[in-house]
């Protein structure tokens, strides 16, 4: 540390963090490139720590499956930010554990001339219930194909039907060009 | 015609196919880093198989779990089982999931539902 005071304040920085995750339950949190190496690594211990819990395997499977789709609509679809020298396929992924329900969270930015076609995808997701998320499945299952980012356009309306929850989402206008996305997915330890 | 023998990993399947010995299966967890490239010498394999397949196939899925892009190609390996029956071929799909795994129930129906080949659904216990 350069001098006293720069690590006093990087101190309480730690310490303020750590109290906030401590306070929103959040057991993981990450900012950086989603890999698959990384994929692979939080879902493993995801699995150990529910394993530990005893979560029944219903909900194990269930998170597991939500976290494997949220990390790759990162590594997919995160678009790179010049200004802050942001890469493709970064941004922050965050997984909390309350008595009743585990939130998987993730941030990333992507361009405002997309974030309209975004939400009108995630608008018709959160209005279908089950019958008419496994109706979209199917037909994008079908119809759809493996973009050249490796998507299968299924990632949003399965984590919907496998929840079984409504997919909260907010954009945060960053400048002319940026905008913040953040998605929160709820899956509920109760066996249903 | 050549074997396919894939020992699976945490993120790839297991997979055999193997027409002398008439064993074809597909099983374990399926989210590769590259779906397509994965899937490729799978689906290349079917496609020179259904031109001389044998009298009866039985295609054993047997998997714990799949993310959505395996999901796609997963369907597409059914419908080259559709193929191989719509040309008046025996086909037979097991799906086979664990009986307390009704994700894995629920997505063998819905194959069932899209593909038109004789599909036998499997529970076991874990």
């Amino acid at each position: 540390m350069a001098n006293t005071k720069e690590h006093n304040e990087s101190l309480d920085f730690v310490y303020d963090f750590y109290v906030k995750m401590k306070r929103n339950n959040i057991n993981l949190a990450y900012e950086g490139e989603i890999t698959h190496q990384i994929t692979k690594a939080f879902t493993s211990l995801a699995e150990t720590d529910m394993a530990r819990e005893e979560d029944p395997s219903s909900v194990q499977k269930k998170v597991f499956h939500v976290m494997v789709e949220c990390l790759q609509n990162i590594s997919k679809h995160s678009e790179g930010n010049a200004n802050e020298s942001a890469k493709d396929g970064r941004g922050i992924f965050m997984v909390s554990k309350a008595a009743t329900e585990y939130n998987v969270t993730t941030g990333n930015i992507i361009k405002n001339v997309n974030v309209e076609k975004l939400r009108s995808i995630l608008e018709n997701v959160n209005k279908q219930d089950k019958d008419g998320l496994n109706k979209l499945y199917k037909q994008q299952m079908r119809e759809g194909t493996i973009s050249d980012r490796g998507g299968a356009g299924l990632g949003f309306i399965d984590i919907a039907r496998k929840t079984g929850q409504k997919l909260l989402y907010s954009f945060l206008t960053i400048d002319n060009v940026n905008s913040f996305f953040v998605l929160t997915s709820t899956i509920s330890r109760i066996k249903e | 015609m050549s074997v396919i023998k894939i020992q699976g990993t945490d993120d790839t399947p297991t997979v055999t196919l193997d027409k002398e010995n008439n064993i074809f299966e597909i099983s374990g967890r399926s989210l590769p880093e590259d779906v397509v490239v994965f899937y490729k010498p799978i689906l290349e394999w079917l496609d020179a198989y259904k031109e001389d397949p044998l009298e009866k196939t039985v295609f054993d899925f047997k998997l714990e779990y799949f993310n959505t892009a395996s999901s796609k190609l997963l369907l597409d390996v059914l419908l080259k089982l559709e193929d191989i029956s719509s040309d008046g071929h025996d086909v037979l799909v097991r799906w086979h999931y664990p009986d307390d795994d009704e994700d894995m129930e629920e997505a063998g129906e819905e194959y069932s539902e899209i593909v038109e080949v004789p599909f036998e659904q499997v529970p076991y216990s874990v």
